[in-house]
Protein backbone atom coordinates (compact mmCIF):
# COMPACT_ATOMS: atom_id res chain seq x y z
CA UNK A 1 0.00 0.00 0.00
CA UNK A 2 2.63 2.43 1.16
CA UNK A 3 4.73 1.17 -1.68
CA UNK A 4 1.91 1.53 -4.23
CA UNK A 5 1.29 5.28 -2.69
CA UNK A 6 5.02 6.16 -3.62
CA UNK A 7 5.17 4.95 -6.97
CA UNK A 8 1.98 6.54 -8.18
CA UNK A 9 3.56 9.74 -6.33
CA UNK A 10 7.06 9.36 -7.64
CA UNK A 11 7.95 12.65 -8.82
CA UNK A 12 10.28 11.22 -11.78
CA UNK A 13 7.61 9.64 -13.44
CA UNK A 14 5.10 12.46 -12.64
CA UNK A 15 8.12 14.63 -14.27
CA UNK A 16 8.12 12.54 -17.22
CA UNK A 17 4.47 12.20 -17.97
CA UNK A 18 4.90 16.29 -17.90
CA UNK A 19 7.40 16.84 -19.76
CA UNK A 20 5.59 14.35 -22.80
CA UNK A 21 2.38 16.14 -22.01
CA UNK A 22 4.39 19.98 -22.08
CA UNK A 23 5.98 18.30 -25.73
CA UNK A 24 3.07 17.05 -27.31
CA UNK A 25 -0.05 19.14 -26.25
CA UNK A 26 1.35 22.51 -24.34
CA UNK A 27 2.59 24.15 -28.53
CA UNK A 28 -0.84 23.52 -29.10
CA UNK A 29 -2.44 26.42 -26.86
CA UNK A 30 -2.72 29.00 -29.48
CA UNK A 31 -5.56 26.77 -31.43
CA UNK A 32 -7.01 25.62 -27.76
CA UNK A 33 -7.36 29.50 -26.81
CA UNK A 34 -8.53 30.72 -30.26
CA UNK A 35 -11.68 27.62 -30.38
CA UNK A 36 -12.47 28.19 -26.84
CA UNK A 37 -12.41 31.95 -27.97
CA UNK A 38 -14.99 31.71 -30.34
CA UNK A 39 -17.00 28.39 -28.72
CA UNK A 40 -17.95 30.83 -25.67
CA UNK A 41 -17.11 34.63 -27.42
CA UNK A 42 -15.94 35.67 -24.15
CA UNK A 43 -11.90 36.32 -23.13
CA UNK A 44 -11.99 35.71 -19.23
CA UNK A 45 -14.75 32.07 -19.86
CA UNK A 46 -12.08 30.94 -22.85
CA UNK A 47 -9.28 31.14 -20.59
CA UNK A 48 -11.27 29.46 -17.34
CA UNK A 49 -12.23 26.73 -20.38
CA UNK A 50 -8.58 26.05 -21.48
CA UNK A 51 -7.08 25.67 -18.40
CA UNK A 52 -9.89 23.46 -17.14
CA UNK A 53 -9.93 21.34 -20.58
CA UNK A 54 -5.53 21.82 -20.07
CA UNK A 55 -6.53 19.26 -16.99
CA UNK A 56 -8.91 17.47 -18.19
CA UNK A 57 -6.16 16.53 -20.87
CA UNK A 58 -3.33 16.18 -18.32
CA UNK A 59 -5.73 13.38 -16.39
CA UNK A 60 -6.58 11.61 -19.59
CA UNK A 61 -3.34 11.92 -20.93
CA UNK A 62 -2.12 8.23 -20.27
CA UNK A 63 -5.10 6.98 -22.53
CA UNK A 64 -3.34 9.00 -25.51
CA UNK A 65 -0.97 7.01 -27.36
CA UNK A 66 0.82 9.22 -30.07
CA UNK A 67 -0.93 10.49 -33.41
CA UNK A 68 -2.15 14.19 -33.28
CA UNK A 69 -1.59 16.08 -30.29
CA UNK A 70 -3.59 19.36 -31.37
CA UNK A 71 -6.65 17.04 -32.84
CA UNK A 72 -6.78 15.13 -29.45
CA UNK A 73 -6.65 18.52 -27.50
CA UNK A 74 -9.00 20.34 -29.55
CA UNK A 75 -11.30 17.62 -29.28
CA UNK A 76 -10.99 17.80 -25.41
CA UNK A 77 -11.54 22.10 -25.74
CA UNK A 78 -14.48 21.37 -27.35
CA UNK A 79 -16.06 19.06 -25.06
CA UNK A 80 -15.08 21.16 -22.45
CA UNK A 81 -16.65 24.42 -24.22
CA UNK A 82 -19.87 22.66 -24.80
CA UNK A 83 -19.77 21.81 -21.52
CA UNK A 84 -19.86 25.20 -20.36
CA UNK A 85 -21.91 26.27 -22.54
CA UNK A 86 -24.74 24.02 -20.86
CA UNK A 87 -23.94 25.10 -17.96
CA UNK A 88 -24.20 28.55 -18.47
CA UNK A 89 -26.37 29.89 -21.21
CA UNK A 90 -30.24 28.67 -22.14
CA UNK A 91 -29.87 25.22 -24.48
CA UNK A 92 -29.66 26.26 -27.98
CA UNK A 93 -31.68 24.55 -30.29
CA UNK A 94 -31.09 21.41 -32.14
CA UNK A 95 -29.44 21.51 -34.88
CA UNK A 96 -31.48 19.46 -37.49
CA UNK A 97 -29.08 18.28 -40.24
CA UNK A 98 -31.89 17.23 -42.61
CA UNK A 99 -33.69 20.05 -42.74
CA UNK A 100 -33.27 22.28 -45.37
CA UNK A 101 -32.48 25.69 -44.15
CA UNK A 102 -34.95 27.67 -45.11
CA UNK A 103 -32.39 30.71 -46.35
CA UNK A 104 -30.11 28.78 -47.76
CA UNK A 105 -29.58 27.80 -51.62
CA UNK A 106 -27.19 29.11 -53.98
CA UNK A 107 -29.90 29.49 -57.04
CA UNK A 108 -28.80 32.92 -58.13
CA UNK A 109 -25.53 33.56 -56.18
CA UNK A 110 -23.94 37.17 -56.30
CA UNK A 111 -20.82 38.08 -56.78
CA UNK A 112 -18.91 38.75 -53.48
CA UNK A 113 -15.91 40.65 -53.89
CA UNK A 114 -13.07 40.67 -51.72
CA UNK A 115 -12.76 44.19 -51.23
CA UNK A 116 -15.91 44.45 -50.02
CA UNK A 117 -15.82 42.54 -47.47
CA UNK A 118 -15.74 44.32 -44.23
CA UNK A 119 -14.02 42.45 -41.58
CA UNK A 120 -16.34 43.48 -38.48
CA UNK A 121 -18.88 42.27 -40.13
CA UNK A 122 -17.75 39.28 -40.71
CA UNK A 123 -16.67 38.51 -37.42
CA UNK A 124 -20.11 39.49 -36.32
CA UNK A 125 -21.85 36.44 -38.51
CA UNK A 126 -19.08 34.34 -37.55
CA UNK A 127 -20.27 35.01 -34.03
CA UNK A 128 -23.78 34.92 -34.73
CA UNK A 129 -23.47 31.58 -36.16
CA UNK A 130 -24.89 28.51 -34.46
CA UNK A 131 -22.31 26.89 -32.80
CA UNK A 132 -22.30 23.79 -34.31
CA UNK A 133 -21.40 25.98 -37.77
CA UNK A 134 -19.33 28.34 -35.98
CA UNK A 135 -16.80 25.37 -34.58
CA UNK A 136 -16.70 24.09 -38.23
CA UNK A 137 -15.50 27.25 -39.83
CA UNK A 138 -13.02 27.65 -37.34
CA UNK A 139 -11.67 24.42 -37.32
CA UNK A 140 -11.59 24.79 -41.20
CA UNK A 141 -10.48 28.08 -42.21
CA UNK A 142 -8.96 29.39 -39.55
CA UNK A 143 -7.15 25.89 -38.22
CA UNK A 144 -6.85 25.11 -41.71
CA UNK A 145 -7.90 21.42 -40.88
CA UNK A 146 -9.00 18.65 -42.58
CA UNK A 147 -12.42 16.94 -43.19
CA UNK A 148 -11.29 14.26 -41.77
CA UNK A 149 -9.79 16.58 -38.70
CA UNK A 150 -12.43 18.13 -38.37
CA UNK A 151 -14.65 15.32 -38.13
CA UNK A 152 -12.80 13.56 -35.05
CA UNK A 153 -12.84 16.50 -33.35
CA UNK A 154 -16.59 17.05 -33.32
CA UNK A 155 -17.85 13.47 -33.52
CA UNK A 156 -19.47 13.55 -36.59
CA UNK A 157 -18.86 11.65 -40.36
CA UNK A 158 -17.24 13.42 -43.06
CA UNK A 159 -20.72 13.79 -45.22
CA UNK A 160 -21.67 15.79 -42.24
CA UNK A 161 -18.65 17.87 -41.91
CA UNK A 162 -19.21 19.01 -45.14
CA UNK A 163 -22.58 19.58 -45.21
CA UNK A 164 -22.33 21.89 -41.82
CA UNK A 165 -19.57 24.04 -43.53
CA UNK A 166 -21.35 24.30 -46.65
CA UNK A 167 -24.63 25.91 -44.70
CA UNK A 168 -22.36 27.41 -42.70
CA UNK A 169 -20.35 29.39 -45.78
CA UNK A 170 -23.89 29.98 -47.28
CA UNK A 171 -25.29 32.14 -44.28
CA UNK A 172 -21.99 34.21 -43.88
CA UNK A 173 -21.79 35.16 -47.44
CA UNK A 174 -25.19 36.03 -47.24
CA UNK A 175 -25.13 38.13 -44.64
CA UNK A 176 -22.08 39.86 -46.40
CA UNK A 177 -23.57 40.15 -49.38
CA UNK A 178 -26.57 41.36 -47.91
CA UNK A 179 -25.15 43.91 -45.33
CA UNK A 180 -22.73 45.08 -48.45
CA UNK A 181 -25.68 45.83 -50.48
CA UNK A 182 -27.85 47.67 -48.17
CA UNK A 183 -24.97 49.69 -46.78
CA UNK A 184 -24.15 50.63 -50.20
CA UNK A 185 -28.03 51.89 -50.70
CA UNK A 186 -27.77 53.84 -47.63
CA UNK B 1 -22.64 15.89 -64.07
CA UNK B 2 -25.53 17.84 -63.40
CA UNK B 3 -25.39 21.43 -61.85
CA UNK B 4 -27.23 20.07 -59.10
CA UNK B 5 -24.92 17.38 -58.49
CA UNK B 6 -22.17 19.49 -58.85
CA UNK B 7 -23.36 22.32 -56.33
CA UNK B 8 -23.40 19.33 -53.00
CA UNK B 9 -19.67 19.10 -53.83
CA UNK B 10 -18.20 22.76 -54.50
CA UNK B 11 -17.59 23.23 -51.10
CA UNK B 12 -15.67 20.21 -50.48
CA UNK B 13 -14.01 20.95 -53.83
CA UNK B 14 -12.38 24.28 -53.28
CA UNK B 15 -11.27 22.61 -50.10
CA UNK B 16 -9.41 20.05 -51.90
CA UNK B 17 -11.19 17.62 -49.85
CA UNK B 18 -12.16 15.66 -53.45
CA UNK B 19 -10.43 12.71 -54.52
CA UNK B 20 -8.96 13.43 -58.64
CA UNK B 21 -11.64 11.84 -60.57
CA UNK B 22 -14.25 14.05 -58.86
CA UNK B 23 -12.03 16.83 -58.54
CA UNK B 24 -11.76 16.97 -62.41
CA UNK B 25 -15.16 16.49 -62.85
CA UNK B 26 -16.15 19.63 -61.10
CA UNK B 27 -13.24 21.50 -62.83
CA UNK B 28 -14.95 20.39 -66.17
CA UNK B 29 -18.83 21.30 -64.80
CA UNK B 30 -17.50 24.72 -63.42
CA UNK B 31 -15.73 25.77 -66.49
CA UNK B 32 -19.17 25.50 -68.76
CA UNK B 33 -21.46 27.03 -66.02
CA UNK B 34 -21.59 30.52 -64.88
CA UNK B 35 -23.31 30.18 -62.05
CA UNK B 36 -21.40 27.32 -60.22
CA UNK B 37 -18.84 29.53 -60.87
CA UNK B 38 -19.77 31.86 -59.54
CA UNK B 39 -20.20 29.37 -56.16
CA UNK B 40 -16.79 28.86 -56.28
CA UNK B 41 -15.55 32.41 -56.68
CA UNK B 42 -17.42 32.79 -53.95
CA UNK B 43 -16.30 30.29 -51.49
CA UNK B 44 -12.36 31.25 -52.15
CA UNK B 45 -13.21 35.18 -51.74
CA UNK B 46 -14.89 34.34 -48.57
CA UNK B 47 -12.10 31.54 -47.55
CA UNK B 48 -9.33 34.42 -48.22
CA UNK B 49 -11.48 36.67 -46.38
CA UNK B 50 -11.54 34.71 -43.44
CA UNK B 51 -8.14 34.01 -43.43
CA UNK B 52 -7.08 37.47 -43.87
CA UNK B 53 -9.20 39.41 -41.17
CA UNK B 54 -7.06 38.62 -38.13
CA UNK B 55 -10.34 36.66 -37.13
CA UNK B 56 -8.44 34.20 -34.91
CA UNK B 57 -8.18 35.31 -31.02
CA UNK B 58 -4.49 34.97 -29.99
CA UNK B 59 -4.09 33.67 -26.20
CA UNK B 60 -3.14 36.56 -23.93
CA UNK B 61 0.72 36.08 -22.62
CA UNK B 62 -0.82 35.27 -18.79
CA UNK B 63 -2.40 32.46 -20.11
CA UNK B 64 0.98 30.15 -20.67
CA UNK B 65 2.07 30.67 -16.98
CA UNK B 66 -1.36 30.01 -15.64
CA UNK B 67 -1.51 26.94 -17.51
CA UNK B 68 1.79 25.80 -15.90
CA UNK B 69 1.20 26.54 -12.62
CA UNK B 70 -1.83 24.44 -12.67
CA UNK B 71 -0.61 21.84 -14.58
CA UNK B 72 2.25 21.78 -11.46
CA UNK B 73 -0.46 21.62 -9.28
CA UNK B 74 -1.74 18.33 -11.02
CA UNK B 75 0.57 16.74 -11.19
CA UNK B 76 2.08 16.62 -7.85
CA UNK B 77 -1.35 15.66 -6.80
CA UNK B 78 -2.26 13.62 -9.56
CA UNK B 79 -2.42 9.42 -9.47
CA UNK B 80 -5.12 9.55 -6.81
CA UNK B 81 -7.95 7.07 -6.19
CA UNK B 82 -10.70 9.16 -8.37
CA UNK B 83 -13.62 8.82 -6.69
CA UNK B 84 -13.46 11.13 -4.18
CA UNK B 85 -13.81 14.49 -4.46
CA UNK B 86 -10.94 16.76 -6.20
CA UNK B 87 -10.51 18.66 -3.14
CA UNK B 88 -10.63 16.41 -0.36
CA UNK B 89 -7.64 14.24 -2.46
CA UNK B 90 -5.45 17.51 -3.21
CA UNK B 91 -5.86 18.25 0.60
CA UNK B 92 -4.92 14.68 1.59
CA UNK B 93 -1.82 15.06 -1.22
CA UNK B 94 -0.74 17.87 0.62
CA UNK B 95 -1.25 16.54 4.27
CA UNK B 96 0.95 13.57 2.94
CA UNK B 97 3.66 15.67 1.52
CA UNK B 98 3.71 17.42 4.46
CA UNK B 99 4.25 14.69 6.56
CA UNK B 100 6.77 13.28 4.25
CA UNK B 101 8.83 16.20 4.08
CA UNK B 102 9.07 16.61 7.68
CA UNK B 103 9.85 12.84 7.81
CA UNK B 104 12.73 13.62 5.71
CA UNK B 105 14.31 16.51 7.16
CA UNK B 106 17.54 16.86 8.51
CA UNK B 107 17.08 18.23 11.78
CA UNK B 108 18.90 21.47 12.43
CA UNK B 109 17.75 23.40 9.66
CA UNK B 110 14.05 25.10 8.39
CA UNK B 111 12.18 23.29 11.38
CA UNK B 112 8.50 25.29 10.67
CA UNK B 113 6.35 23.07 7.92
CA UNK B 114 4.88 25.90 6.20
CA UNK B 115 8.61 26.74 5.07
CA UNK B 116 9.60 23.36 4.45
CA UNK B 117 6.57 23.56 1.75
CA UNK B 118 7.30 27.01 0.49
CA UNK B 119 11.13 25.54 0.14
CA UNK B 120 9.72 22.32 -1.60
CA UNK B 121 7.63 24.83 -3.87
CA UNK B 122 10.62 27.18 -4.40
CA UNK B 123 12.85 24.05 -5.48
CA UNK B 124 10.44 23.19 -7.59
CA UNK B 125 9.68 26.23 -9.33
CA UNK B 126 13.67 26.43 -10.14
CA UNK B 127 13.65 23.03 -11.91
CA UNK B 128 10.74 23.87 -13.60
CA UNK B 129 13.18 27.24 -14.85
CA UNK B 130 15.41 24.91 -16.05
CA UNK B 131 12.99 23.38 -18.75
CA UNK B 132 13.46 25.01 -21.85
CA UNK B 133 11.38 27.93 -22.56
CA UNK B 134 10.30 28.34 -18.75
CA UNK B 135 13.09 30.86 -17.71
CA UNK B 136 12.16 34.54 -18.10
CA UNK B 137 9.61 36.31 -19.55
CA UNK B 138 11.22 38.79 -19.70
CA UNK B 139 14.78 38.79 -20.75
CA UNK B 140 17.25 41.79 -20.12
CA UNK B 141 19.93 42.35 -17.89
CA UNK B 142 18.92 46.06 -17.39
CA UNK B 143 16.95 46.51 -14.29
CA UNK B 144 15.73 49.14 -15.52
CA UNK B 145 13.42 47.20 -18.08
CA UNK B 146 12.90 43.74 -15.62
CA UNK B 147 11.61 45.75 -13.01
CA UNK B 148 8.91 48.19 -14.93
CA UNK B 149 8.10 44.32 -16.46
CA UNK B 150 6.33 43.55 -13.39
CA UNK B 151 4.20 46.51 -13.49
CA UNK B 152 0.72 45.52 -13.15
CA UNK B 153 1.03 42.32 -13.11
CA UNK B 154 1.68 42.10 -9.01
CA UNK B 155 0.25 43.44 -6.46
CA UNK B 156 3.86 44.94 -5.53
CA UNK B 157 6.82 46.03 -6.90
CA UNK B 158 9.93 43.85 -6.49
CA UNK B 159 13.26 44.95 -5.79
CA UNK B 160 15.27 44.63 -8.48
CA UNK B 161 19.53 45.30 -8.82
CA UNK B 162 22.01 43.99 -11.17
CA UNK B 163 25.01 42.55 -9.39
CA UNK B 164 27.04 42.59 -12.99
CA UNK B 165 30.32 44.24 -11.71
CA UNK B 166 30.07 41.63 -8.83
CA UNK B 167 29.96 38.98 -10.99
CA UNK B 168 26.34 37.91 -10.76
CA UNK B 169 24.95 39.42 -13.86
CA UNK B 170 21.09 39.97 -14.27
CA UNK B 171 19.48 37.59 -16.58
CA UNK B 172 16.19 38.32 -16.49
CA UNK B 173 12.73 38.19 -15.05
CA UNK B 174 9.23 35.88 -14.58
CA UNK B 175 6.04 35.53 -12.74
CA UNK B 176 5.69 32.28 -10.96
CA UNK B 177 3.39 31.03 -8.35
CA UNK B 178 4.90 29.99 -4.66
CA UNK B 179 2.95 29.95 -1.64
CA UNK B 180 -0.35 30.44 -3.34
CA UNK B 181 0.35 33.56 -4.70
CA UNK B 182 2.17 35.05 -7.70
CA UNK B 183 5.34 36.42 -7.13
CA UNK B 184 8.22 37.72 -8.85
CA UNK B 185 11.13 36.19 -9.33
CA UNK B 186 15.16 37.49 -11.03
CA UNK B 187 17.02 35.39 -12.47
CA UNK B 188 21.04 35.97 -11.78
CA UNK B 189 23.71 34.02 -13.60
CA UNK B 190 26.89 32.77 -12.15
CA UNK B 191 28.97 31.19 -15.19
CA UNK B 192 26.80 28.02 -16.07
CA UNK B 193 24.65 28.28 -12.86
CA UNK B 194 21.29 29.88 -12.98
CA UNK B 195 20.57 31.67 -9.72
CA UNK B 196 16.39 32.40 -8.84
CA UNK B 197 15.52 34.88 -6.65
CA UNK B 198 12.00 34.93 -5.22
CA UNK B 199 10.37 37.69 -3.61
CA UNK B 200 6.87 38.62 -2.53
CA UNK B 201 5.94 41.01 0.44
CA UNK B 202 4.83 39.32 4.09
CA UNK B 203 3.17 41.72 6.04
CA UNK B 204 3.29 41.24 9.55
CA UNK B 205 5.84 38.77 9.62
CA UNK B 206 9.16 39.36 11.64
CA UNK B 207 12.74 39.89 10.47
CA UNK B 208 13.84 36.31 10.11
CA UNK B 209 18.35 35.31 9.49
CA UNK B 210 19.24 33.34 6.77
CA UNK B 211 18.37 29.93 6.72
CA UNK B 212 20.37 27.57 4.78
CA UNK B 213 18.98 23.76 3.46
CA UNK B 214 20.45 21.25 0.51
CA UNK B 215 18.08 19.62 -1.44
CA UNK B 216 18.71 17.32 -4.34
CA UNK B 217 21.47 18.79 -4.62
CA UNK B 218 20.68 22.29 -4.78
CA UNK B 219 21.05 24.82 -1.95
CA UNK B 220 18.05 27.01 -0.88
CA UNK B 221 18.25 29.82 1.32
CA UNK B 222 15.04 32.08 2.86
CA UNK B 223 15.28 35.19 4.95
CA UNK B 224 12.70 37.52 6.07
CA UNK B 225 13.78 41.34 6.27
CA UNK B 226 11.83 44.59 6.25
CA UNK B 227 8.42 43.24 5.66
CA UNK B 228 9.37 40.73 2.55
CA UNK B 229 9.80 37.31 2.24
CA UNK B 230 13.24 36.06 0.30
CA UNK B 231 13.60 32.59 -1.06
CA UNK B 232 16.96 32.20 -3.35
CA UNK B 233 17.57 28.56 -5.05
CA UNK B 234 20.40 27.88 -7.02
CA UNK B 235 22.92 24.96 -7.80
CA UNK B 236 25.98 26.90 -7.25
CA UNK B 237 28.48 26.22 -3.90
CA UNK B 238 27.10 27.11 -0.77
CA UNK B 239 29.80 29.85 -0.96
CA UNK B 240 29.38 31.35 -3.63
CA UNK B 241 26.06 31.61 -3.34
CA UNK B 242 26.54 33.10 0.56
CA UNK B 243 28.42 35.36 -1.18
CA UNK B 244 25.47 36.56 -3.07
CA UNK B 245 22.87 36.51 -0.85
CA UNK B 246 24.78 38.94 1.45
CA UNK B 247 25.21 41.38 -2.25
CA UNK B 248 21.16 40.58 -1.97
CA UNK B 249 20.99 41.70 1.36
CA UNK B 250 23.08 44.83 1.14
CA UNK B 251 22.44 45.79 -1.96
CA UNK B 252 19.46 48.68 -2.91
CA UNK B 253 17.21 45.73 -3.17
CA UNK B 254 17.27 45.23 0.47
CA UNK B 255 14.87 48.11 0.19
CA UNK B 256 11.17 47.32 -0.95
CA UNK B 257 9.85 49.93 -3.29
CA UNK B 258 6.53 51.46 -2.38
CA UNK B 259 4.29 50.73 -5.14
Amino acid sequence: MVGLVQQERDPVLQQSKLARFELLVVPHMRAAYNLARWLTRNDHDAEDVVQEAYLRAYRFFDGFHGGDGRTWLLAIVRNTCYTWLQQNRKPSLELEEDMPDPDSGRSSPEALLLRSVDRDLLRQALDDLPVEFREAIVLRELEGLSYKEIGAIVGIPLGTVMSRLARARSRLEKALVGRARSGGAA
Amino acid sequence: MSCEDARMLLDAYVDGELDLVRSIEIEKHVESCKACARVVGNLRTLGSAMRSSGLYYESPASLGPRLDTALQRTGRSEARPRRFGWQLIAVAASLLLAVYFVARLSPGTLHDTSSNLVAQEVLDSHLRSLMPGHLADVQSTDQHTVKPWFNGKLDYSPPVTDFAEQGFPLAGGRLDSVNGRAVAVLVYQRRQHLINVYVWPAPGVGDAAVSDTGRQGYNITHWTRAGMSWWVASDLNSGELGTFVNLVRAGPASVPAAQ
